[in-house]
């Protein structure tokens, strides 16, 4: 029987096992929408912005570990979108993007809502197909979820034109993908692995520094058994959260500009850095020629070009981070002898010493102005044994949360690191809220942040999925006030923002619910009320404005090299500022 | 350093705009390209003039490796190799030059390919540096027009056993 393309992609689409896709309709695919209306078996979630649906598709991939699907028209659909892609070509999501095409006969000659979908998408893709054929229709989506979710995964763009999604063709689902092009390595070079084995038994000061790499693949079992068995303490990147529990003795937490102090001394004065599945990113690196400048460095990736990108390297593997590490365990369950404990002791208590004089902390005064870190640690504290999923925007309070939010296990964080995309958070967490329907999905955002998707709101309500966003509200473009501070002299140019809407009112107004916790004594309560809640809920927490993130290494610094707390002349300063973002203090804040 | 880079990729729309967009997109130079079909009508040779230090040209073969129309590349400075690029040059000639102009295309073996009573399209093929020369010599007589193909290059079959295949950068 004979299948117009819709069907088809509809077809193509269960074949994989895709049971939600985010979508927004569109002229040139009203005949994909038609045809989705007239099935069961894929559920339809329409967002209010295509931007919308493409951070749900990577919150329900990264909640997954399956490509998450987006469905978007022409032109604005499809420029509307792009930030998403690029934000899933940064952090290697894997997604399929399926978006509408004018008819064939009418590409190139600026047609009504025609954009040039696969020239605009071809930086911000891992891949991308135009099918001007319906007859290569099932065979382009079998590979655009290949090549989304193998090797390094990363989001495939399918470009389909109307024309495509009506003419009519014999369905058959290819069984097999060979792309002569692609090819990824999973196994390691043995020798290699071995290499890496003696350096690890060698070093006196190893660090593992893992990404997101053991996150996608589910490489957190072998990287724990790693972890113990040679006493190795271990580093995250913020796409590694999960990766390896946040509150396990051997855990220093994240490193980078705002980890923490233990994490990136040892990552300095290190003799075997470790990475696994990280990409030595600037956020991380600091000074790139100053990185763990004492130390061998061994690198595991299954991308060859994340290699010797930025640093140089003296053990390169090249292969899945599960694979390799399973290899590895194999190599020094063999070799490991004696009491591993005793030989890394001297390590461990130089380690020990720096958690002791620096860690992680703040001041919350019982009757003061609530302190956003106090947020994310009762907010963590009140529902760790829930195993939620927790979203973050971007700014101070992703920082705050990844410095507080210790999370057991992986799939468990959405975040976007390399882009920095704000307006991630609340879509991405009803991505992955979508596909766990049961389980608490959180989303702690800023109120900056929170407002780049805030129409999605309404698809929370209407799609049922009952988020928590808990919003970190200090009325500031929070990291940018705090660089200010730091480097502009307290200039506050275009980062206070000056009126922020009632979100406790906004929320009622899409028919969600709001909560507002104005006191440190009401915030427990009121946590738990939205976490009890069975509905999509908004909790507006008014925070001290003025409150920084530390420790921070300045961008470029060292990673040694950490600002602890704020400098003498930031606390002169802020010594005659208005203590909190009011209205009457508002002159004052502009030109403090 | 200036390395020569063979790359051969799927024959289909849209291949030479992802090479173009990877130098563009990551600041890689391109001092010339130069694609066409294979023997095989399914896939294009490229042969691409880059340079850069050994560290950005082991990024540049890496990426280039990533892209999946690429099938397989060969950095040609890992063995030896041969190139060759083509010039057509339209000189200007007067009367008296004219003598003078077909001199130089003989020294240089090149041919003449059109001829007008004021100029001589001159046809050469070389090294660069023969490019050069010819170039050099033609000046004086006034160049109108001069277009080069850029260089395409190809790896010497090794005399000695030992140096048996040009080595291939294998997907790592």
């Amino acid at each position: 029987m004979k299948l117009t393309g819709s069907e088809i992609l509809i077809e193509c689409l269960k074949a994989e096992g895709v049971k939600t896709i985010f979508a927004l309709p569109g002229g040139v695919v009203l005949k994909i929408f038609d045809m989705l209306h007239q099935q069961k078996d894929i559920e339809v979630v329409l967002t209010r912005h295509e931007q919308g649906a493409g951070h749900m598709a990577e919150g329900y991939a990264k909640a997954t570990g399956k490509a998450g699907v987006c469905l978007v028209t022409s032109g604005p659909g499809m420029t509307n979108v792009i930030t998403a892609l690029a934000d899933a070509y940064m952090d290697s999501v894997p997604l399929v993007c399926i978006s509408g095409q004018v008819s064939t006969s009418l590409i190139g000659n600026d047609a009504f809502q025609e954009a040039d979908n696969i020239g605009l998408s071809r930086p911000c893709t891992k891949y991308n197909f135009l099918v001007k054929d319906v007859n290569d229709l099932a065979t382009t989506i079998k590979e655009a979820f290949y090549i989304a979710t193998t090797g390094r995964p990363g989001p495939v763009l399918v470009d389909i034109p109307k024309d495509v999604s009506m003419a009519k063709t014999e369905f058959t689902y290819p069984s097999s993908v060979s792309i002569r092009g692609y090819n990824p390595t999973y196994e390691g070079n043995k020798w290699q692995i071995k290499q890496a084995a003696e350096a690890i038994m060698k070093a006196k000061k190893p660090i593992l520094y893992v990404g997101g790499g053991v996150v996608f693949s589910q490489a957190s079992k072998e990287l724990l058994e790693l972890a113990e068995m040679t006493q190795i303490p271990v580093d995250m990147t913020l796409m590694g959260l999960g990766a390896f529990p946040g509150e396990h003795p051997l855990s220093l937490g994240m490193l980078g500009m705002h980890g923490t102090y233990s994490a990136n001394m040892a990552v300095h004065y290190s003799d075997l850095v470790i990475a696994v599945g990280a990409r030595f990113d600037d956020r991380v690196t600091g000074k790139v020629s100053e990185f763990c400048p004492l130390a061998k460095v061994i690198h595991v990736d299954i991308d060859p070009t994340s290699i010797r990108k930025n640093i140089h390297v003296d053990i390169p593997i090249v292969g899945d981070c599960k694979a390799v590490l399973r290899e590895l365990n194999q190599i020094l369950r063999a070799t490991v002898n004696g009491n591993q404990k005793d030989l890394r002791k001297p390590w461990w208590d130089q380690i020990r010493e720096w958690q002791q004089a620096h860690p992680l902390a703040y001041q919350q005064e019982p009757d003061g102005a609530i302190k956003p870190q106090h947020v994310v640690k009762r907010l963590y504290e009140l529902t760790k044994d829930r195993d939620p999923i927790v979203a973050t925007d971007v700014g101070q309070h992703q920082m705050w949360t990844a410095q507080y939010f210790k999370l057991a296990r992986p799939n468990r964080w959405l975040t976007s690191g390399g882009l920095g995309t704000m307006g991630f958070g609340f879509p991405a967490a009803m991505g992955a809220q979508a596909a766990f329907r049961d389980r608490l999905v959180l989303c702690v955002a800023g109120d900056g942040s929170v407002q780049m998707n805030m129409q999605e709101m309404a698809t929370a309500v209407v799609s049922k999925l009952p988020v928590k966003v808990i919003i970190l509200n200090n009325r500031f473009h929070g990291m940018v006030r705090q660089w200010q501070d730091l480097f502009y002299e307290g200039r506050y140019a275009s980062s206070y923002l000056d009126t922020t809407p009632d979100f406790v009112k906004l929320a009622e107004a899409y028919g969600a619910v709001g909560l507002r916790a104005s006191k440190v004594e009401d915030l427990d309560a009121v946590l738990k009320e939205a976490i009890a809640t069975d509905k999509p809920v908004v909790v507006d927490v008014p925070t001290y404005p003025y409150e920084n993130c530390y420790p921070m290494i300045p961008a470029g610094g060292c990673n040694h090299e950490m600002i602890l707390e704020d400098p003498p002349e930031l606390k002169r300063r802020m010594a005659g500022a208005p203590s909190a973002g009011s209205d009457e203090n508002k002159d004052t804040i502009l030109t403090a | 350093m200036e390395h020569i880079i063979s790359v051969t990729v799927e024959n289909k729309f849209g291949v030479l705009s992802r090479v173009a967009g990877l130098f563009s997109g990551r600041g890689f130079n391109i001092e010339s390209l130069s694609v066409a079909p294979t023997l095989d009508p399914s896939m294009s040779q490229m042969t691409i003039v880059t340079s850069g230090d050994e560290r950005i040209v082991e990024q540049i073969v890496k990426q280039l490796n990533k892209l999946i129309d690429v099938i397989k590349v060969v950095d040609l400075n890992e063995s030896e190799f041969v190139s060759r690029e083509t010039a057509l040059i339209k000189v200007h000639t007067k009367a008296e030059d004219r003598a003078e102009a077909l001199r130089i295309a003989d020294i240089f073996r090149a041919n003449v390919i059109d001829s007008t009573p004021s100029t001589y399209t001159i046809e050469v093929t070389g090294d660069p540096k023969k490019l050069e020369a010819i170039i050099n010599l033609l000046q004086p007589l006034g160049i109108k027009e001069l277009i080069r193909t850029g260089r395409v290059a190809i790896a010497r079959e090794a005399i000695r056993p030992a140096l048996s295949q040009p080595k291939k950068i294998a997907r790592e």
